[in-house]
């Protein structure tokens, strides 16, 4: 912050920040829902999608925020009813407890951990209560199914997730988000600076763990047991209307792109360039206009993280829920923690 | 009868389940009502469940939400005017369903349509197969979360029912074939056409067939699931492709003679060994394409003549009784057509394919895990008018 | 019905099973076989040669003929439902309503295979590996005032037969003895009546006549003398 012109008082750094986390959240989400939810699926599917609301369906995004508005807020008589108003909440709670640790530049950041890793995979379980909770409460057996299917799901998939992860922080040897992109545009590939050393090589194999697991997190198909419309309704959102469902539809999407936020910072050197193309050598020799471009940069990475997410999940039937776990338990963590080994062998060898 | 290891084993289960939920915790399992409005009822289908955790412990399908009551109506209607009831029985292959009972009143009254009206019921009963299945096709993706094939199947569809519309005039519920022959003929340019989009429905069951049926997460969604032994499916009245995932080699459209055109192609009556949701779709999926094959084949042997036999104006069918059986989309449609010699059939018993085939349901439904409900069902392949009539 | 013309083309299933195909002999060795197994308690039969047969059965032996053809072979099973042969004293809207009072004869005439009471039960079982089914029929014995029917079940003989004869209780009000559930399947618990025995009325056909009775009036260009004039020929396809 020192080399900005202007000195920014504390509050204005907070609204900032406040702002920032807002844009950085909804942005995303809408691109979403309009690129992937509306545009590329309706491609997949041989049709148009939305084309009324603005250019090219733009604005359908604001009109159906529009129409989830109107709705009436309703709770079954028998929910209990402060859990049920609260469960989408804690649900968002998680997307922007998320977003607070991810680099978009150098010194374009909300909180600057040293353990920024081990905070994002901590808050990123709170979405489990906020999902158990709304089945739970909602006085629903489908609900019911859905939430503790969900809630099976998503601890089953945390572990491959931080054993993924595991592998990253080992190779860049911090926790710290910002090392982590430092560690992966300063590295070389024998010797060869040019594209930097992004882990999705290195740890390809975590890549595609981390990737699995978000899928399975962010309970898209073939992970969607779930919601599983054609089976429990819409799982643990079954009674939600009018703006607490448009909340869960925001964390659902949101979420997907803050967790490829996250996926791009492990793996695909996050905001920066290699830091070879103009002879940096740490964080500090990092020109300011990066704080513009990391965003963009950013922003570009996570589109092509979520629209694999997204691709997979409109191709894909879904799994069945002892299929779902015995792929994370027998599969995917011992897989995870076989990459994590090797890792730290090789790690301490060289 | 004889179970399969994996019916025994969920037999056992549900005992146990039983034992443990009322005796050591003195809980009921919970009671899981699906439908009548749920999504992979496709319908007013209502299954009500019996759950230990995920599993079903028990299971009653309650039918009867869309009961119109057609076996009544047919009894205050003269004989031409039943096709109309009946094609709303199965909506997706509305065609199929006239055939039979058309086919019926035929043989009581001892007359048969001539050879072109023939063969042109037999490719408008295969085209109406082909929209019937195909959306099938489609729709087993959706059940099971892929949402993609249902809009291929949606598209490729719309070409048949172009067709069925361009012949008849209806998309749905076209009530062409009448006592005697047919309606019209075919429109100009329509054989060209139908040979276009029987192409086009080929490439379709390609792409099912590698979207779908090629994935590993359906293979190991559908493969073991819902195994039906074949004397089982044979006790239940299961038929069409049911039947044949179970081993059974019946066909009605090759295993009786009726007055139609499928010997005048070259097609195969596809049978699995296994028996499980998979060897169900899979037998729908080849059926499709060799109704491909049929309609192909019959276009070019379509003979010139007449499309209506003599019958007179006023059509009275002499007293008898007769019963016909056709291999229709779901299975075996048939109707038992009693006639007094009046304008209308004394009494018609509608056999549809769908109620014997959800009739096992509680069977087949016993031990397995509240996921396999819907691909059980979905593979069975029922559509509520054709369960309810 | 005719039998196919001689260009009939075997299919690819097996060819022998098609050269067994139905014959008179085989659904006489089916009769005979069936009169062995159950004796006196066959009635009545009617063959139709090459095409299908018709078994009618005394009440008492409705289990047993069951039990014979499904060890001989007719293990699918295909329907069971029932037959209220009395005339509908409601007409069958053939007749203009506007003609006068409906002139009904009630006397009951069974058909094929004849019988003794206004209900029977009829089912139909079809032997897959020699490709023929039959109709067996039995006479319900006519109850006495206000009791229902009762027939032998089928349910733990055909397990299919589970749902068609709660289909006919509810329908028919036959009762099954034997049966594990005769709950209704489409109707309210609480309906009274059997909606498809003809003494039901058919009340929306009561209320309003159905117009489809005015559908025999002539055709424009038909001379009045002439009812049975010659369907419309079509002379020409388009691409035979």
């Amino acid at each position: 912050m020192n080399q900005l012109a202007v000195e920014i008082p504390y509050w204005g750094q907070s609204l900032l920040r406040v702002v920032g986390g807002l844009v950085v959240v909804l942005l995303p989400a809408g691109g979403i829902v309009y690129l992937f939810l509306f545009k590329m699926m309706s491609f997949m599917q041989s049709r148009l999608g939305p084309m009324e609301a603005g250019p090219y369906g733009s604005m359908q995004l604001l009109a159906e925020v529009g129409k989830w508005m109107q709705k009436e807020d309703l709770a079954p008589a028998n929910a209990d009813k402060t859990i049920y108003k609260m469960a989408p909440l804690i649900v968002l709670l998680s997307t922007f407890l998320l977003i607070a640790v991810v680099p978009f530049g150098p010194d374009a950041w909300f909180t600057n951990f040293e353990t920024g890793v081990f905070y994002a995979l901590a808050v990123a379980s709170v979405s489990v209560l906020g999902i158990l909770v709304a089945g739970w409460s909602s006085a629903n057996k489908y609900s019911l199914l859905g939430g503790l299917r969900a809630g099976g799901q998503l601890i089953a998939y945390e572990l491959p997730m931080v054993l993924a992860t595991l592998g990253v922080v080992i190779q860049a040897g911090s926790m710290n988000m910002n090392d982590i992109v430092v560690a992966q545009n300063n590295g070389e590939i024998f010797g060869f600076g040019g594209v930097g050393n992004p882990f999705v090589i290195t740890q390809f194999v975590g890549f595609l763990i981390f990737m699995i697991a978000v899928q399975a997190e962010l309970t898209q198909s073939p992970f969607d047991m779930p919601i599983a419309e054609s089976e429990l309704v819409s799982g643990y959102m079954t009674e939600y209307s009018g703006f607490r469902f448009l909340i869960f539809f925001i964390a659902e999407f949101a979420t997907a792109g803050v967790f490829a936020f996250i996926a791009s910072v492990l793996f695909l050197g996050g905001w920066g360039v290699p830091f070879d193309w103009f002879g940096w050598n740490t964080l500090d020799d990092v020109d300011n206009w990066m704080n513009v471009v990391g965003p963009l940069i950013m922003f570009g990475k996570m589109f092509l993280l979520v629209g694999i997410i997204m691709w997979v999940r409109f191709s894909y039937p879904r799994f069945r829920e002892d299929q779902l776990q015995t792929f994370a338990w027998k599969l995917l963590i011992p897989l995870a923690l076989a990459n994590t080994a090797v890792t730290a062998i090789l790690k301490v060898a060289f | 009868m004889t179970m399969t290891d994996r019916q025994q084993l969920s037999y056992i289960a549900s005992q146990a389940a039983d034992a443990r939920l009322n005796v050591e915790l003195e809980t009921e399992g919970m009671t899981l009502n699906i439908g009548p409005q749920h999504p992979a009822t496709h319908g007013t289908l209502r299954i009500i469940c019996r759950l230990d955790g995920e599993q079903v412990i028990w299971a009653e399908p309650v039918a009867g939400y869309m009961h119109r009551g057609y076996e009544k109506l047919t009894e205050v209607r003269t004989f031409p005017q039943v096709t109309s009831l009946v094609n709303r029985i199965d909506w997706l292959g509305s065609f199929a369903n006239e055939v039979p009972f058309i086919l019926a009143a035929e043989k009581l009254m001892e007359i048969e349509a001539p050879p072109r009206a023939q063969v042109i019921r037999t490719i408008l009963f295969e085209l109406s197969r082909i929209a019937n299945v195909s959306l099938f096709l489609g729709d087993l993706g959706v059940q099971m979360g892929a949402i993609t094939p249902v809009f291929l199947a949606f598209r490729d569809r719309e070409y048949v029912l172009n067709l069925i519309e361009g012949a008849t005039g209806g998309r749905f519920h076209p009530n062409f074939d009448r006592i005697g022959g047919l309606k019209d003929d075919l429109p100009k340019g329509w054989i060209d056409e139908t040979r276009t989009v029987v192409k086009k429905l080929m490439d379709f069951c390609d792409t099912i067939e590698d979207l779908l049926f090629g994935n590993e997460i359906f293979q190991s969604r559908m493969r073991g699931i819902g195994i039906i032994p074949a004397d089982i499916a044979k006790d239940y009245g299961l038929s069409g492709a049911n039947l044949r995932a179970s081993g059974v080699d019946w066909d009605l459209r090759r295993d009786q003679d009726l007055p139609m055109a499928w010997d005048k192609a070259d097609w195969k009556v596809w049978t699995h060994p296994d028996g499980d949701s998979w060897a169900r779709c899979w037998i729908r999926l080849q059926e499709t394409r060799e109704s491909c094959k049929i309609v192909e084949q019959l276009l070019d042997q379509i003979p010139a003549g007449p499309i209506m036999t003599k019958v007179p104006r006023i059509i009275k069918v002499p007293e008898g009784e007769a019963w016909v059986s056709t291999e229709n989309p779901l299975g075996e449609m048939g109707y038992y057509v009693v006639s007094k010699g009046g304008l209308g059939p004394f009494r018609v018993k509608i056999r549809s394919a769908s109620f014997n085939n959800i009739s096992i349901v509680p069977w087949a439904l016993k031990g397995v895990y509240v996921p396999d409900i819907i691909t059980i069902l979905a593979s069975l392949y029922f559509i509520l008018g054709d369960i309810d009539r | 019905m005719a039998p196919l013309s001689d260009d009939t083309v075997t299919q690819d299933g097996d060819a022998a099973a098609q050269a067994a195909l139905p014959g008179d002999g085989l659904r006489e060795g089916i009769v005979d076989a069936l009169r062995a197994a159950i004796g006196e308690g066959l009635v009545d039969t009617h063959l139709s040669p090459n095409d299908d047969l018709w078994v009618r059965v005394s009440t008492d032996a409705w289990r047993a003929t069951g039990e014979a053809l499904k060890a001989a072979g007719f293990t699918y099973f295909c329907f069971l439902s029932a037959i209220d042969w009395m005339p509908s004293p409601y007409g069958t809207g053939e007749v203009d309503p506007d003609d006068g009072p409906l002139e009904i004869d009630p006397t009951i005439v069974q058909g094929v295979t004849g019988g003794e009471t206004r209900m029977q039960v009829f089912a139909r079982v079809t032997d897959i590996s020699r490709h023929v089914g039959v109709t067996i029929k039995a006479d319900v014995p006519d109850p006495a005032e206000g009791t229902s029917p009762v027939m032998d079940s089928w349910s733990s003989l055909y397990a299919g037969a589970n749902w068609h004869e709660r289909e006919c209780h509810e329908m028919f009000g036959i009762g099954f003895n034997g049966h594990p559930d005769l709950r209704n399947m489409y109707l309210p618990t609480e309906f009274e009546g059997f909606p498809l025995r003809k003494d039901f009325p058919l009340l929306a056909r009561m209320v309003k006549p159905w117009p489809g009775i005015v559908d025999v009036e002539p055709m424009p260009e038909v001379e009045e003398e002439a009812p049975a004039a010659d369907a419309e020929v079509a002379t020409e396809g388009d691409a035979s």
